[in-house]
């Protein structure tokens, strides 16, 4: 890949800051409710991660697709999804995207092309390349992204994944965020695959590994596999290395990694620090314009907050709505 | 679309071609029919269903996949959810097995778990059984409907005749739902008669096969044709037999089998699948719970014996139901007092 970094446009790397941070605070906002006890079941965070989904979002149009996972708020709203209704459905509320018969790991946003986070590992994959075979059997341009994480690796059904996107060349990125844990795992005790380019060259596909902390080299990355996509040249398969601040799920207690680790990473590899940096150090922003941001997706958090605490519980009664179409 | 008597027409066509003329039908009125399988094109699948199909639709609508059970059926899904109606093929029902995640845990659900925001209008095309179909042994002759009948937000027929295999099979392909279409391999030539003019049965829909009322016998799938010999050779005893095939296993028409029962207060329930946790048992206890002043006799039930289906013939006719079984439960029954 002789692809030459492309520098985008000022707006964009704004609005890349600012959904970062809506991101952000989306996940510290879950994460202060679950310790007041409000959220209930296992809510996993993306905080650390929010660089990828909103480098490769900034390609995407509204009605291409992705799936998602069990941690998969930063997918949704790096897509466009209404915060408000993202927190309503985490607080088990009515007007919830899924009138709260998902929750937190079964959200789908299908007004902005989010076909559903799927918490069985790896299960959203062949989901993706169902959905690019329906854009090559419609004949439009758009394109899927599938999200999974390293631990999805382990997974068969993802190999023929792999193998069918080649086969008929579908229109898919497959996106593995590698936060190099699945719970207290770590990646290279399970996962074999080391060669990402050459892995994925096997399958007659482009694979690459990326600086997935670095929001330009994802929007850069992304940029080309999504143009790929469109342009039915086949799926790409991006490698991305990052870092979870966070528990597996809030409270989860974190026993196979030292504090010391989880700091030394805040402290080096936070994807919006390190942006913020960029943007600064290149004169894009001022630090008192980052402040003016900061404080927006606060209130639009604290709205989606208010939004998802006015609206009303479910009807007990419509237990069994929605179980056929 | 009307239902055209199939007491006037004289068609015959057999339970494959039925299943056949069925997806043709639905292929050419609605182009995001697709049937998705392995070695579906020129092959015509397992059982060679789908033969001229590819011919007639090209890889537009027929498609071979790769040996990846749970990719095809994450595929279906995927494709279902923007806009396609798959039809898969599962070679055989057991390797559906390989796939239950994508049913069972997604397919079942997304309607429900995502709100209504989306359905997915799938059907799994799936062959199973045994009798006389002989000899597969135990990967290839099972009957595992009641795996799927357990699953809220799937559908589950099984059609036990040419007519009802193409109709409901339409209505299978229409249907808004994931429809786990079960075919019996040893009924695949039976033929009976299938009009030309298009129909459709809906899903849900018992059918009374045989009136009779001596005793009610339920029966599905290729259990239909042993109930149908065993009430003929009762016949001379006096003992007059009303068969019922619920054809949809779920839901499963029970306003059918109650009327039957109060009328004639004895039931016997029939599958070839082993005995422990099939449909079968539902059944009685829906029976019991609803019509239990009704009954003039205990419930019971013939079923497959509850173990792996065995390779050698002697073996396998052990196994199964069979006429002599299935009669001496009548008797047992009507002579019960
Ligand atoms: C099929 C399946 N097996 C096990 C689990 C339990 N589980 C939930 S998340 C997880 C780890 C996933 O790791 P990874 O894919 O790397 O994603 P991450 O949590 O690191 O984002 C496991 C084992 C599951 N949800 N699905």
């Amino acid at each position: 890949m002789t692809g030459q970094s492309i520098i985008p446009s000022r707006e964009k790397q704004l609005e890349m800051l600012q959904t970062m941070l809506k991101i952000r605070h989306f996940e510290m906002a879950a994460g202060q409710l679950y310790k007041r006890g409000v959220l209930k079941g296992g809510v996993h965070a993306c905080i650390g991660q929010e660089a990828i989904p909103v480098g490769i979002s900034a390609h995407l149009h509204r009605d291409d697709y992705i799936t998602s996972t069990h941690r998969g708020h930063g997918h949704h709203i790096a897509k466009g999804a209404d915060v408000r209704r993202l927190m309503a459905e985490l607080m088990g509320k009515e007007t919830g995207y899924c009138k709260c018969r998902g929750g937190s790991m079964h959200v789908a946003a299908f007004d902005v092309g989010s076909l559903g986070a799927y918490p069985i590992v790896a299960a959203g994959v062949p989901i993706a390349i169902g959905a690019a075979y329906s854009i090559m059997h419609r004949g439009s341009d758009q394109v899927v992204v599938a999200y999974f994480g390293d631990g999805a690796l382990g997974q068969g059904t993802i190999y023929e994944a792999f193998n069918l996107a080649s086969i008929w060349r579908l229109p898919v990125i497959f996106t593995c965020e590698n936060n190099y844990f699945a719970v207290s795992t770590k990646t290279e005790a399970t996962v074999a695959l080391k060669d990402i380019p050459g892995f994925a060259a096997s399958f007659g596909i482009v694979g690459k590994r990326v600086n997935g902390q670095n929001v330009l080299d994802v929007y850069n990355a992304a940029g080309e596999a999504v143009d790929r996509a469109r342009k039915k040249e086949g799926a790409t398969f991006l490698f991305f290395d990052t870092y979870r601040f966070e528990g597996h799920y809030f409270g989860e207690p974190e026993i196979y990694r030292s504090r010391e680790e989880v700091q030394k990473s805040k402290d080096e590899l936070d994807p919006i620090t390190l942006y913020i940096a960029t943007l600064i150090n290149s004169g894009m922003i001022s630090k008192q314009a980052i402040e003016a941001m900061e404080k927006d997706c606060q209130r639009e958090i604290d709205e989606a907050l208010a939004f998802a605490q006015q609206s009303p519980l479910p009807n007990p009664d419509e237990y069994a709505r929605y179980v056929y179409a | 679309m009307s239902m055209p008597d199939k007491d006037i027409s004289t068609r015959k066509l057999s339970y494959l071609m039925a299943i056949r003329e069925a997806m043709q039908e639905e292929m050419r009125r609605d182009k995001n029919v697709i049937l998705f399988g392995e070695d579906v094109e020129r092959h015509g699948g397992g059982f060679g269903v789908s033969k001229e199909l590819w011919e007639e639709f090209g890889d537009q609508q027929v498609r071979n996949m790769p040996i990846s059970e749970n990719c095809m059926a994450g595929l279906a899904l995927g494709a279902a959810m923007t806009g396609c109606r798959p039809i898969l093929e599962f070679m055989f029902m057991d390797f559906s097995a390989l796939a239950i995640d994508q049913i069972c845990n997604e397919a079942a659900k997304i309607h429900y778990m995502y709100g209504g925001q989306t359905n997915a209008p799938i059907v799994y095309r799936c062959p199973q059984g045994g009798l006389s179909y002989k000899s597969a042994g135990a990967h290839h002759s099972q009957s595992l409907e009641a795996w799927y009948v357990h699953v809220p937000g799937l559908k589950v027929v099984f059609p036990g005749t040419p007519y009802d295999a193409k109709g409901l099979l339409k209505a299978a392909i229409c249907d808004p739902n994931p429809v786990v279409f079960i075919e019996h391999k040893a009924l695949y030539n039976n033929e009976g008669i299938v009009p030309e003019d298009e129909y459709i049965i809906p899903l849900g829909k018992a059918d009374v096969k045989r009136t009779g009322s001596s005793i009610t016998v339920i029966a599905y799938g290729y259990m239909l044709q042993f109930a149908l010999e065993a009430a003929e050779k009762l016949m001379p005893e006096g003992i007059d037999v009303e068969i019922i095939d619920p054809r949809t296993l779920n839901p499963f028409d029970e306003e059918c089998f109650f009327e039957s029962v109060r009328k004639t207060h004895r039931v016997v329930l029939i599958q070839e699948a082993c005995r422990t946790g099939g449909v079968t048992a539902e059944w009685g206890m829906r029976i019991e719970e609803e019509c239990f002043d009704w009954l003039d006799a205990p419930i019971v039930r013939v079923a497959g014996e509850d173990v792996p289906i065995p390779y050698a013939q002697s073996l396998e006719e052990k196994v199964w139901p069979n006429i002599s079984k299935i009669i001496a439960a009548i008797k047992n029954v009507c002579y019960f007092n």
